[in-house]
């Protein structure tokens, strides 16, 4: 276990330093969030088109955002890992002793600073705009952990994508035909109340939903958490080991 | 049979071992032996089954049949084992051009589990070794194509492996770095006793760096012997590039699949 930690520490440590030094990425990331809030968010909540109960539109729509943040960063995190391959740091990696698992989680802690960051852009976005968000530091807290989890998830996602098309153009059209969907598949901008019965089953299957209902009721003031905090963190913890399991398996194939 | 002794003494020793991609068999029942403390070359023309050989040794692919034991320990069986008593330049430049030479250094010591006080030190050692002390610093890609190539290194002999793995090690290096990199590599063999084992299609490099070499041809041993050797016994006057030409089939430069020729192309490019 010790050595799991260690291992995991050193990959993460290593992007950390990177994310740090070049920090473009972030400030590029920033961009449809705001788009999202400012624009589109306020154009919706001028219309009242969309019932959300006490909370006004663009409060509501501001931890779907997030989650969408997460999504959106993470999803493409294959992208760098099929770099790495071309590059060979795959293949090094993995003659190296250290244990598989560590080097997938190790990606998966890392992806979580990039959803960090998104955090507190959002944070600010909101701040700014005066959405009434909750700024208890547990529920601040809470928020921080869920999207750690959220980026651990999709960005081991997106590995098990890199894995299986191992080419940087097949990810691309791929990573673009998971995410809109599953965006708005999902109950990120609109209750699932809302929805047709079908469409309603797929956003229930949608891990993001789960994010975004934990986000919801941590984020923001008056937010309804719909499931309940322990059936969400089951689900999201649940995809996430069992994603882990399946990227362990497959990670090792790219440097066949 | 006992897995971890049977290699008589052998760095290297393997035993049929074959490899298939659907119908194209890339490497059909080779077997060598290399003993500890050899500098060996594996020959052959792009597609000759070099890599795919280097990959099974070092745990990156699984044989389709055949066998092999790398310092002792079989491949299949004890790859964790294998895994610990090896190191690897991939023929990619895989050094971080993010990070530091450092850095670089700093993440292979702790995936290679380098107790805490010892890292820093086998660290300074490694970059002393590799005349990159004064550039430790800087980020890798500042570094010439040599100074990569010797981070590299730096970064496969912290763990004080037995055998070191180097696919083509001096591709796309100018004739200054190669031999930077040759001397290098006789002196980790000097020094600490490491058996090396390179791919190369570069004939002088066979002759001035492997004490012994193989030509595989068509994922086949066609000769093993020592460059002296191999050339005297095609007559006088033969160079080592007719001593390619004649086992290899008189493909040089040939074969190879395109995202080969686009890998190798990369790393020319990264390089210059």
């Amino acid at each position: 276990m010790k050595r799991f930690l260690r291992e995991s520490a050193a990959v993460a440590e290593v992007e950390l330093i990177k994310l740090i030094r070049d920090p473009t990425e972030i400030f590029s990331r920033a961009v449809q969030p705001v788009l999202w809030l400012v624009v589109f968010g306020q154009v919706l909540a001028h219309a009242r088109g969309i019932y959300t109960g006490e909370v006004g539109y663009i409060a509501f729509i501001t931890p779907g955002i997030l989650a969408q943040s997460v999504l959106f960063s993470a999803i493409f995190y294959g992208i760098a890992v099929i770099w790495e391959r071309d590059l060979g740091v795959v293949h090094k990696l993995l003659v190296s002793p250290a244990r598989r698992s560590s080097l997938v989680f190790g990606k998966a802690v890392s992806a979580g600073f990039r959803g960090l960051v998104q955090a507190a852009v959002i944070y600010l976005i909101a701040l700014v705009m005066h959405i009434s968000i909750r700024l208890e530091p547990l529920a601040i807290v809470g928020v921080l952990a869920t999207v750690l989890l959220g980026s651990g998830l999709f960005s081991t996602f997106s590995l098990i994508i890199a894995c299986i098309v191992k080419t940087r153009e097949r990810f691309m059209g791929i990573g673009q035909l998971l995410t809109m969907p599953m965006f708005f598949a999902s109950n990120a901008i609109y209750p699932l109340d809302l929805m047709p019965r079908w469409l309603r089953i797929v956003a229930q299957l949608n891990p993001l939903t789960y994010l975004v209902d934990v986000l919801r009721g941590l984020m923001i003031a008056g937010g309804e958490n719909v499931h309940g905090y322990g059936v969400d963190f089951a689900v999201l913890l649940g995809a996430f080991v069992v994603l882990l399991m399946i990227a362990v398996r497959l990670y090792p194939t790219l440097a066949e | 049979m006992n897995t971890t002794s049977k290699s008589d003494g052998l760095a290297i020793k393997t035993t049929e071992l074959t490899r298939r991609f659907g119908n194209l068999t890339a490497v059909d029942h080779v077997n060598l032996g290399i003993p500890y403390g050899a500098i060996f070359g594996l020959l052959g023309a792009n597609g000759a089954g070099k890599s795919t050989v280097i990959k099974m040794l070092t745990t990156l692919l699984a044989p389709t049949s055949g066998t092999a034991e790398v310092g002792g320990f079989n491949i299949i069986k004890f790859p964790a084992e294998v895994r610990g008593r090896i190191g690897y330049v991939p023929q990619l430049l895989s050094a971080d051009g993010a990070l530091t030479g450092y850095e670089n250094l700093r993440l292979s010591a702790k995936l290679y589990g380098l107790p805490r006080a010892e890292r820093r030190v086998r660290i300074d050692e490694a970059l002393n070794f590799m005349g990159l002390t004064d550039s430790s610093q800087k980020l890798a890609k500042t570094y010439s194509g040599g100074m990569i190539r010797r981070l590299e290194l730096a970064q496969a002999m912290l763990h004080r492996p037995a055998i070191l793995f180097l696919d083509e090690p001096t591709i796309g290096l100018d004739p200054v770095a190669r031999h930077s990199v040759w001397d290098r590599l006789r002196d980790l063999k000097r020094d600490y006793g490491m058996t090396v084992l390179i791919t190369t299609h570069d004939m002088e490099e066979a002759e001035a760096l492997c004490d012994e070499l193989a030509i595989l041809h068509a994922g086949r041993v066609a000769v093993v012997g020592k460059p002296s050797e191999l050339r005297t016994r095609l007559g006088a006057g033969a160079t080592m590039d007719d001593v390619f030409v004649h086992y290899a089939g008189g493909e040089l430069g040939e074969g190879g699949d395109f995202y080969n020729a686009v890998q190798t192309r990369r790393t020319a490019q990264r390089l210059g």
